[in-house]
C-alpha cells in the first residue's frame, strides 16, 4: 500500500522530467516543488543523524535542488527518476555533513525511504544561497532577484534591465552555475 | 531567498540545455590528443622498423592490450558520471587487458624462446616506458577530467582513477609504436607500473575537482 503510493509517486516524477527536459517548463516547476518536501524530509532526518540542528536542512535542500538542476543531462530519460534524484541528495547530505565537521552517518535509506505524507510542505528560506547570491557580479544578482523574489518573466527582466532576453537567460543561467559553485568551494 | 523562489529560478533557466557528457568528454580528449601527439612525435616517434614489426604478433598485440584498457576505460568512466551509477556489472570490462595479457603471456611462453626470460621482462625501454606513457598521458588526463566534470559522479576519486585509465591507455597506444620491446611480458611490467602512476594522479585529483 504505501509502497505502491511512493511506486505512483516516482513514476509520476519520471513523467514530469521526461516533459521538463523536452522543455515543459511549467512540468519542470511542479517536479521540482513536488520532490522538495521529500528532500526536506532526508535531509533533516540525515541531519538529526549527525546530531545537527535541523533548521539547516534548508541550506542543503536548495544545495540539492541546484545540483538537480545543473546536472540534469546526467539523467538518462529511459531510467526511473527517483534513484538519480536520491543520489544527488545523498552526495549533497554527506558534503554538507562533512563540511560542517561530523563524522558522516546518512542512510542510504534516508532518501528512498521518505513517505509522501510525512515531509512538510512548508517553504522555508535558507541562508547560505541568500549570502552567496550577494557575492555574485551585479548583473546575475540583479537577474536573479528579479526572476526568483520579483517573481517576473524572463520578458518583463529585460525590460527592467534593457537587456536583450538572450543575455537574461545567459545571466540567470550564469548566476545559478556560480551560485553552485560558489556553494560548493565554500 | 527561500526554496519557492529558488525553484522558480530554476523553472526560468529550463530552457537551457546543456550537452551530453560524452559529448564533452569526446571533444576534451581531442582538444588534448595534439599536445600528447606533440610530445610523441618530438621526443619518440615511430620506431624505424614499424614495417617488419607489424608482421609480428606481439606487436600487434600491443594495440589490442592499450585499446583495450582505453576504451573500455571511457566506456565505464561515462557511465560512473551519473550520480546513480554502480561499478556492479560495469567493473569486469576493465579486465580486458588483463586477460589478453595472460593470452598473450600464455604464448609466447609456448614458443622457442628468443631470449632469455628476464631479458624479456627488463628489455631496453624500461625507463623510457616508466616516463613516455605519463608525459603523454598528462594532457589527455586533463582533457579526461575537464569532460568528466561535465558529469555527476558519486565517487569522485574513482572516476578520477578511470580519467587516469584512459589518459594511460591512449598515452600507452602511441607509445607501443615507438617502444622496440614486444614482450608481453615487458608490457605487463612497465606498462602496467607507467598506468598506475597516471591512475593515482588522476584519482588524486579527481576527488578534488571531480565533486559537484
Amino acid at each position: 500500500m504505501v509502497r505502491a503510493r511512493v511506486r505512483g509517486r516516482e513514476d509520476e516524477w519520471t513523467g514530469l522530467m521526461r516533459s521538463a527536459m523536452a522543455g515543459d517548463d511549467a512540468a519542470y516547476h511542479r517536479l521540482l516543488r513536488a520532490v522538495t518536501p521529500v528532500l526536506r524530509a532526508a535531509a533533516r532526518r540525515g541531519l538529526a543523524r549527525a546530531g545537527q540542528p535541523p533548521d539547516q536542512a534548508e541550506d542543503i535542500v536548495q544545495e540539492i535542488l541546484l545540483a538537480v538542476h545543473l546536472k540534469r543531462h546526467t539523467w538518462d530519460s529511459e531510467a526511473p527518476f527517483a534513484p538519480w534524484l536520491f543520489a544527488i541528495g545523498r552526495n549533497k547530505l554527506i558534503d554538507a555533513l562533512r563540511r560542517r565537521g561530523r563524522r558522516i552517518f546518512v542512510n542510504i535509506d534516508d532518501f528512498a525511504e521518505t513517505l509522501p505524507g510525512e515531509a512538510p510542505e512548508q517553504t522555508a528560506s535558507a541562508g547560505e544561497v541568500a549570502a552567496q547570491l550577494s557575492a555574485l557580479p551585479q548583473r546575475q544578482r540583479d537577474v536573479l532577484q528579479s526572476i526568483a523574489v520579483e517573481a517576473a518573466s524572463i520578458k518583463d527582466t529585460a525590460a527592467k534591465y534593457s537587456m536583450s532576453e538572450g543575455a537574461v537567460r545567459v545571466a540567470l543561467h550564469r548566476g545559478l552555475a556560480a551560485l553552485t559553485a560558489k556553494l560548493r568551494d565554500q | 531567498m527561500d526554496t519557492d523562489q529558488l525553484i522558480r529560478s530554476l523553472s526560468a533557466d529550463n530552457a537551457h540545455r546543456a550537452p551530453r557528457v560524452g559529448a564533452v568528454l569526446t571533444m576534451a580528449l581531442l582538444v588534448a590528443a595534439p599536445l600528447s601527439i606533440l610530445i610523441f612525435a618530438t621526443f619518440l616517434g615511430v620506431r624505424p622498423d614499424v614495417m617488419s614489426a607489424m608482421h609480428n604478433p606481439f606487436f600487434d598485440m600491443k594495440f589490442a592490450v592499450t585499446l583495450s584498457l582505453a576504451i573500455p576505460a571511457i566506456i565505464v568512466s561515462l557511465h560512473m558520471s551519473r550520480p546513480e551509477a554502480l561499478l556492479r556489472g560495469w567493473g569486469w570490462l576493465l579486465l580486458l587487458p588483463v586477460g589478453l595479457l595472460a593470452v598473450a603471456i600464455g604464448s609466447e611462453a609456448m614458443m622457442a624462446p628468443a631470449m632469455p626470460m628476464t631479458m624479456r621482462l627488463m628489455g631496453k625501454n624500461s625507463r623510457v616506458c616508466l616516463s613516455a606513457i605519463p608525459a603523454m598521458s598528462l594532457p589527455l588526463l586533463a582533457g579526461a577530467l575537464f569532460g568528466l566534470r561535465h558529469g555527476a559522479p558519486s565517487r569522485p576519486a574513482l572516476a578520477g582513477a578511470l580519467a587516469g585509465l584512459v589518459s594511460a591507455g591512449l598515452a600507452a597506444t602511441l607509445y607501443a609504436s615507438h617502444c622496440t620491446d614486444d614482450s608481453p611480458l615487458f608490457v605487463a611490467t612497465w606498462y602496467t607500473i607507467a598506468t598506475a602512476l597516471v591512475t593515482a594522479v588522476g584519482a588524486l585529483v579527481g576527488s578534488k575537482v571531480l565533486r559537484y
